[in-house]
């Protein structure tokens, strides 16, 4: 730890010691490169509130059931650097202060864990359950230690009903209910509109259709095991939740990734963004009918996909990476063959970028729709290209950079309007961006070993990673149980932290303009649901 | 605007005839063309022109789904043999279920089968749809789609490749 981090977080620990919480810092940090601060339970909300003071930046919290207590663990940023707030509860004692009441992203997280441990979040303004539909009972929790991962429950699942959405009373207001089975092709969930005429005026999200207990069924896997599961917990995010979950998992073990290894995933990464990325632009020209973008945008992603297949085997990159390291070299042709293809992509999008940035149907549709202020965005710690559409310039890679981040020259895109023609740009930039880092990757890729052998990390041994997919930052966490076995995982999507931007951004848009706003933000289901 | 015509004009055609353009490593030997033209006589027999699938997600990573979209993309471009996607299980004849069925869907799965028209053939798409795949059962999730709705035909792969559905398709139509 720097000198200066660690006068940022002893500065915070006094400000709590002085509210009466006792801290302690535990030194060396075993979820490094994140600090790890024990505090009292009694304290956990005014911690919060202090943070929030200090403008650090709310990213996550996940328990874990540790048979005699809960440890309750919530991440937070600031200037670069991570501090993790870890409490202990007597199970029978399950209940904390809320964070909710001063991070309004801690929200649905917190009903998330009382949902799937039974822990309280006292005061939380909005203690409806979140996750949980009918699928288990109100008085189960499926994350405890004693709950079977197969065998409760085999009863068809009756639908959810009687969830408490908000309720309009005025004359003129009306109700859209929308899903949970869409109109096209994409994943379950539903949202309801309170509109008045074309104008919406309320848009509440019920999600936690595609849960299917992922964090339950990583109990008891080996290392590979988890790899393989971590790269389905989004299908489009399969190189960013592996390498989060490997990285992890490598750290609980003391292993360090061969440099060559580290490149390639960096490479795989950046494939995986500009592919990505492709498909939205495709998307959003959809979504406003100007199809010409569609098929230009959507032609150049198979290429991408079908270069994919060719040199390492998956069109999506599934399970390229393994812990310890990958599992496909990088060989000098396919060098060669992916540095033509970035300067064909690049001559590509110049052209395509001139027309639709003439188009002015489309600067009709884009330009203003679907506000986000950064205002609202800071409050939110919005993550990815949400964030930096709205000024918000935080990026894993360039700000706590893992390898091979740390040898390559990063920039990062920002926008400051924070409306669906920012989210376009900002894109557009940061593929433009990943088609630089991956030749600077190809320049520097050093010679060398593919995977480390691995090494069984001892009982109880706990990896913490940070990794920049191409919605934002991806969090993982792991603890191992004995002989190599997982016994707790918790990803965290950027999309957990984004959706309830959609809510906002919607507000006072036109219900035909919903598609478009939803399309902008591209939060992930799968992988807020797990 | 003149940009625009221009570049579509220099783009040209590129929906694919012959299979140059596919990887070596795709297992499959038939072109992308053939399967389409077979497929597209079957659909012309036996559903005067036009099949319409309807796809649903019941708990998919969302691998699955993009595949399936790449399948409209310009070179494979699925509607010239006549199979095209339908926004209501009411407009149906074929229902594409992906993912393992997670309990929170069940419902919903169950309520878009009902609603699709008979005569209905039900696909399970990808290893998750066909057996359970990672997630298998849990307390979370049925499993394979045929735990919950009677299920024709299995197109397998994670998630399968655009050219492994075309050909999974063609088997299901050659098969009524």
């Amino acid at each position: 730890m720097s000198h200066v981090e660690y006068e940022n977080i002893n500065l915070f620990c006094k400000k709590l010691e002085t509210q009466g919480i006792n801290t302690q810092l535990i030194t060396p940090s075993p979820l490094a490169p994140a600090q790890l601060l024990e505090i009292d339970a009694s304290g956990w909300g005014k911690a919060a509130e202090i943070a929030q003071k200090d403008s650090w930046r709310w990213s996550g919290v996940w328990a874990e059931d540790r048979a005699t207590t809960f440890s309750v663990y919530n991440c937070l940023e600031r200037h670069g650097q991570y501090l993790i707030l870890s409490c202990h509860l007597p199970v029978e004692q399950a209940q904390l202060p809320t964070q909710s009441a001063i991070y309004w992203a801690a929200n649905r997280p917190e009903r998330n864990i009382q949902d799937l441990f039974g822990i309280r979040f006292e005061n939380h303004r909005d203690n409806t359950r979140w996750t949980r539909h009918q699928a288990w009972d109100e008085n189960t929790y499926p994350l405890r230690l004693g709950f079977p991962a197969i065998g409760y429950n085999t009863q068809p699942t009756p639908p959810d009903k009687d969830y408490p959405f908000l309720k309009a009373h005025g004359a003129s207001v009306y109700e859209i209910p929308v899903g949970p089975v869409h109109a096209g092709i994409i994943e379950p969930g539903h949202f309801r509109f309170l509109a008045i005429g074309e104008t919406v005026l309320h848009l509440e999200e019920r999600l936690g259709y595609v849960h299917k207990g992922i964090e339950k069924i990583a109990e008891g896997r080996d290392p590979a095991g988890l790899a393989r599961l971590a790269g389905r917990v989004s299908g489009d995010t399969t190189v960013g939740h592996t390498w989060a979950a490997c990285l992890a998992m490598e750290r609980a073990a003391g292993i360090e990734t061969p440099a060559r290894a580290a490149f390639i995933r960096g490479i795989l990464a950046e494939r995986e963004r500009v592919i990505n990325h492709l498909w939205d632009l495709g998307a959003l020209c959809n979504d406003v009918g100007f199809g010409f973008g569609f098929y230009q945008f959507g032609r150049l992603r198979e290429l991408w996909l079908r270069e994919n297949q060719n040199l390492f085997g998956h069109r999506l990159l599934m399970d390229s990476i393994i812990p310890g390291g990958v599992n496909t070299d990088m060989s000098t042709l396919a060098a060669e063959q992916i540095r033509k293809s970035i300067i064909y992509l690049r001559q590509e999008l110049t052209e395509l970028i001139t027309i639709v940035d003439n188009n002015t149907s489309l600067e009709d549709r884009f330009l203003a729709a679907g506000l986000f202020t950064t205002e609202l965005a800071s409050a939110l710690g919005a993550l990815g290209f949400v964030g930096r559409a709205s000024g918000q310039s935080f990026d894993v890679r360039k700000d706590i950079p893992y390898a091979p981040y740390t040898q390559l020259q990063m920039r990062v895109a920002l926008e400051e309007q924070g409306d669906v023609a920012s989210r376009f740009w900002v894109r557009y930039k940061e593929l433009r961006i990943s088609l630089s880092l991956i030749e600077e990757m190809l320049d520097k890729l050093p010679a060398g070993e593919l995977q480390t052998i691995w090494q069984t990390p001892v009982t109880a041994a706990t990896g913490f990673a940070a990794i920049e997919g191409w919605r934002g930052e991806i969090l993982c966490f792991v603890r191992f149980a004995n002989n190599n076995k997982i016994c707790r995982y918790w990803p965290r999507d950027p999309s957990v932290i984004n959706w309830p931007a959609l809510e906002k951004l919607t507000l006072g848009n036109i219900v035909p303009d919903f598609p478009v706003c939803n399309k902008s933000v591209n939060g992930s289901y799968s992988g807020h649901d797990l | 605007m003149l940009q625009l015509y221009y570049k579509i004009f220099k783009t040209g055609v590129l929906t694919e005839k012959v299979a140059k353009q596919l990887p070596s490593t795709e297992q499959h030997d038939t072109t992308i063309e053939e399967i389409g033209l077979s497929l597209k006589t079957v659909v012309d027999k036996h559903f005067r022109g036009s099949l319409a699938i309807r796809q649903v997600d019941a708990g998919s990573c969302n691998g699955c789904e993009l595949e399936i979209h790449a399948l409209n993309n310009v070179y494979y471009d699925v509607e010239r043999f006549g199979i095209h996607f339908v926004a209501s299980p009411r407009h149906a004849d074929v229902l594409l279920v992906t993912g393992p069925v997670s309990r929170h869907m069940e419902a919903a799965l169950r309520r878009t089968y009902e609603a699709t028209p008979s005569p209905k053939w039900v696909v399970a798409v990808g290893d998750c749809g066909v057996c359970g795949g990672e997630f298998g059962i849990s307390y979370a999730s049925c499993g394979a789609v045929h735990n919950v709705i009677p299920v024709d035909f299995t197109i397998a792969g994670c998630p399968p490749t655009p050219l492994a559905l075309l050909q999974g398709l063609l088997t299901l139509c050659n098969k009524r």
